[in-house]
């Protein structure tokens, strides 16, 4: 991404300013869309199957291959990974099994996905935007010395060029920019988990496998991954991927009134989100932020309490089904973009929302008993 | 011991606006901070220096305005501060911009061995995390990401252990020095500055470096030259079409609206209203 790039002009066209922006014939040989299937104690992370869904559409776009790569021990079991990679679109999975890749660390998978791509050459190669994928992406691109687009929304093909137009938001969400490696191979990006689909899986598809060797020892790896503690289940926050989540904002005034964010949480089974500056004033956990520097969300229903609606915010939850706000200033920006908006003071309305969710629900759960 | 830690000036992303006719973004007025996340690497840096002895630089590159941030960092207890600044950086994404940074690096090793390199998680303006790989890279310096906290450091060893936030854990790594290092954020409070070391930052002089200072060897690998991304379109997120159906509370009781509000939500979405009742019943 063009950090330093300046965005006050509307519009920059792909000018060169004396920048080689050609792809060489030894680059345009470079085939095949990559998802770097990222796993952690036995789970695949979803988003691997999120990106495998939207490469699926850009290799068909293309007409080349979607594979994925899967790094891993010998002792994990990599090829139900693989399985379960063909039933959401991929057609091939290159495996590197070795002793050093159990667990991740930055040198060996930096060097093995590395290898892959000087071997097999292709022309773009996708990450989750976790701290795997993040620590790893940037890694291997400086590497390979090529373009690497960061927490994209949307990725494309460009009709004119075949490039991959990869947009992400930019200046916190203010602005969006297309950004494109011309001249450089692979193309890499990364996307946040829930930015993008859970693609439907077909269930019998299958694909091809090969194996490569990594070809490092253990005693060469300066790094030594000592001990991994797993999270507690009941400490773990799993925003990204819940059903329902209830938000609360300035609006609420002070940390007290965040008890009516989780009440109403609670009644409907659902997580509670923040926004920045009610995580950075120390109201909730930073695992609760809600944003461009936090989680993107996409539940099936998102209440928003005391929330304006910053663009910060919007760009992390605006993928939600259904978005609720309660403000009361009738002109937020959140009246924008929400489904339904209540006028009206949350710390009034949260209570009676939860009531009514509470005996509605109650009602139905025991017709259906 | 002898840490560098790069930072960057950012222009506040909380307080920015965007021109709804140009789609522009206006500066106008904006304050320019340091980028926040870098705070808990030159905090944490600090704390090594409170507890080793030793020396703390701070190195930026930006334009010449960017000198601002490193006087706050001075302030902040940092001991050297370098601003690397030349038109022949501008346009660099994030390959670019650590080719640079690492140039500027191995000058200041040069000067005096360096052992250990902060940077932030990631900045807020471009969002990327990508810089501090970035350089670590090209310096062959060991790379510890989203570090939550630093649990020994062993300076006759040359080992130091930290734990590193992953995705469902905490990894507990052990490496040797150099290496570079982002911080988490919230992971320690910066510190206050005092009134004397705000007057002596406000004193002091920040070393300028241009491209040659910083010891960059080849110029096709710096600013827009040196960058493989190119910018081909900048936009303005779209509205949404629908707007929001609206329900106000002056004109009926809470339970009424609630309950209309129920209603409207599960006429449309009947499968949310099973999800719900599902999960209650679970």
């Amino acid at each position: 991404m063009s950090d330093a790039q300046p965005a006050n002009k509307p519009a920059l066209k792909p000018a060169g300013r004396g920048r080689n922006l050609e792809l060489s014939d030894e680059l345009k040989a470079y085939k095949g869309v990559w998802v770097f299937i990222e796993h952690e104690r036995g789970h695949a992370h979803s988003v691997s199957w999120e990106l495998l869904g939207e490469g699926r559409k850009l290799a068909d776009q293309l007409g080349s291959p979607l594979c994925g790569v899967i790094l891993g021990g010998p002792d994990e079991d990599l090829d139900a990974f693989a399985k379960e990679a063909f039933t959401f679109g991929a057609d091939h999975v290159y495996f590197m099994r070795d002793v050093v890749l159990k667990g991740y660390r930055n040198e060996p998978f930096t060097k093995g996905l590395t290898d892959l791509v000087n071997k097999y050459k292709p022309e773009i190669v996708l990450l989750g935007a976790t701290s795997q994928g993040r620590d790893l992406a940037g890694s291997v691109a400086t590497t390979l010395l090529t373009g690497l687009t960061a927490d994209c929304t949307e990725l494309a093909i460009d009709p004119n060029t075949r490039a991959l137009a990869a947009t992400r938001p930019t200046f916190g969400g203010s602005l969006l920019c297309t950004i494109m490696t011309l001249a450089y191979r692979p193309q890499m990006a990364t996307i946040r988990p829930r930015v993008m689909a859970m693609p439907r899986a077909e269930a019998g598809r299958s694909g091809t496998t090969s194996e490569d060797t990594l070809g490092l020892i253990e005693t060469t790896i300066v790094t030594k991954l000592l001990d991994f503690i797993a999270d507690a289940n009941s400490n773990k926050i799993n925003l990204p991927y819940a059903d329902v989540i209830v938000s609360g904002g300035k609006g609420l005034k002070n940390p007290d009134n965040f008890k009516l964010v989780f009440d109403l949480a609670r009644v409907l089974g659902g997580e509670v989100g923040a926004t920045r500056p009610c995580v950075q004033a120390g109201w909730v956990e930073a695992d609760r932020q809600v944003g461009q520097t936090g989680k993107t969300v996409r539940p099936k229903l998102y209440i928003a309490a005391g929330i304006s609606g910053a663009i910060q915010h919007r760009v992390g939850m605006e993928a939600s089904d259904v978005i609720v706000a309660i403000n009361t200033d009738p002109n937020a920006p959140i009246f924008d973009f929400a489904h339904y908006g209540i006028v009206g003071n949350a710390m009034q309305v949260l209570p009676a929302l939860t009531q009514a969710f509470s005996a509605h629900l109650a009602q139905r759960a025991k017709k259906v008993a | 011991m002898h840490i560098v830690v790069c930072i960057k000036q950012v222009p506040d992303s909380a307080q920015i606006r965007v021109h709804p006719v140009t789609n522009t973004i206006m500066r106008q007025g904006v304050p320019a901070i340091v980028n926040p996340y870098d705070l808990f690497s030159l905090e944490e840096a600090l704390r090594l220096k409170d507890k080793f002895g030793g020396k703390v630089t701070v190195i930026c590159m930006g334009p010449p305005q960017a000198e601002e941030a490193l006087r706050k960092c001075v302030s902040f207890g940092a001991d050297d501060a370098i601003l690397v600044t030349d038109r022949a950086f501008a346009g660099a994404d994030t390959l670019a911009t650590s080719y640079a940074l690492a140039s500027a690096i191995r000058k200041v090793n040069a000067e005096q061995k360096v052992d250990m390199v902060f940077t932030g998680k990631q900045t807020i303006d471009g969002d990327t995390a990508q810089v501090g790989p970035g350089i670590a890279k090209r310096m062959g310096l060991q790379l510890l990401t989203y570090v939550s906290k630093i649990v020994e450091t062993d300076l006759e060893a040359g080992t130091i252990t930290v734990e590193r936030r992953g995705e469902g854990g905490v990894q507990i790594l052990q490496t040797q020095l150099p290496c570079l290092i982002t911080m988490l954020e919230n992971t320690n409070e910066m510190r206050f500055a005092s009134l004397p070391a705000m007057i002596h930052a406000a004193a002091y002089q920040v070393r300028k470096w241009n491209k040659d200072d910083a010891g960059v060897e080849d110029v096709t690998k710096i600013g827009l030259k040196g960058s493989p991304t190119v910018v081909s379109r900048v936009f303005g997120p779209t509205p949404r079409s629908e707007k929001a159906e609206m329900l106000v509370v002056e004109n009926s009781s809470l339970r009424d609206i609630s309950l209309n509000l129920l209603q409207a939500i599960f006429t449309v979405h009947p499968t949310l209203e099973q999800d719900l009742v599902d999960k209650v019943s679970a």
